[in-house]
């Protein structure tokens, strides 16, 4: 699973019917300490996240495994909403306060 | 399976309701010289390893079969806590090494 943040949404009239009514965020994945990696996905969210929310995103068929994505066209899913990373025993992130920019680790 | 290093922790509220209960860790993969390497992700774990211990992760489908973790949508789980690596050769020298806990 990754780390990523809510950049906006993506909408979409025409698509497979079996993502009708499905919400299409667009999250920029970043590492724990919250710098981008570069990679952006669409990913579907069933728990409300909202643009700048930092969520946990799972990837693959292990999208499916929920109740309101089960047997659908899905391979990216927010499965959270962080309230806070533990870095190397010190908190790098939290809901609060966003990440701390303590620059690279090593 | 991939070796790699637990160096934190997620806390993330709400979750998704199959998630309920689930640890999660951030892990580092180690290289062939046990030295972090790659990217690091979020695991669910399922045997309590502590921050700075090297574990072993399964991905994809396979991390579905972590004890516990059967229609979950889990993408990455640890599912050991390693010891000690014995027998491995020392990158670069050639030459059998030792890493992990001590000698045996």
């Amino acid at each position: 699973m990754i780390i990523g943040r809510v950049t906006g949404r993506a909408v979409s009239s025409r698509k497979d019917e079996k993502l009708a009514g499905a919400k299409l965020l667009l999250i920029e994945e970043l590492d724990p300490e919250g710098a981008p990696t570069g990679d952006l996905a669409v990913t579907i969210d069933h728990l409300g996240a909202g643009a700048g929310d930092v969520v946990l995103v799972t990837q693959g068929s292990a999208a499916r495994f929920t109740a309101p994505t089960k047997d659908r066209p899905i391979d990216s899913l927010v499965v959270g909403i962080i309230d806070n990373i533990r870095l190397d025993g010190r908190e790098t992130f939290s809901k609060s306060s966003g990440f701390a920019r303590a620059g690279k680790r090593r | 399976m991939l070796l790699q290093r637990v160096i934190g922790l997620v806390v993330a509220d709400p979750k998704a309701e199959e998630l309920g209960g689930v640890r999660l860790a951030v892990v580092e993969p180690l290289g062939a010289d046990l030295a972090a390497r790659g990217k690091r992700q979020v695991a669910v774990d399922t045997v309590g390893a502590a921050e700075g211990q090297m574990v072993f992760t399964v991905a994809a489908g396979p991390a579905r079969a972590a004890s516990g973790m059967a229609g979950r949508p889990v993408a990455l789980a640890v599912i050991g806590i390693v010891d000690e690596l014995a027998g491995l050769d020392a990158p670069g020298t050639g030459k059998a090494g030792k890493a992990g806990k001590g000698d045996r």
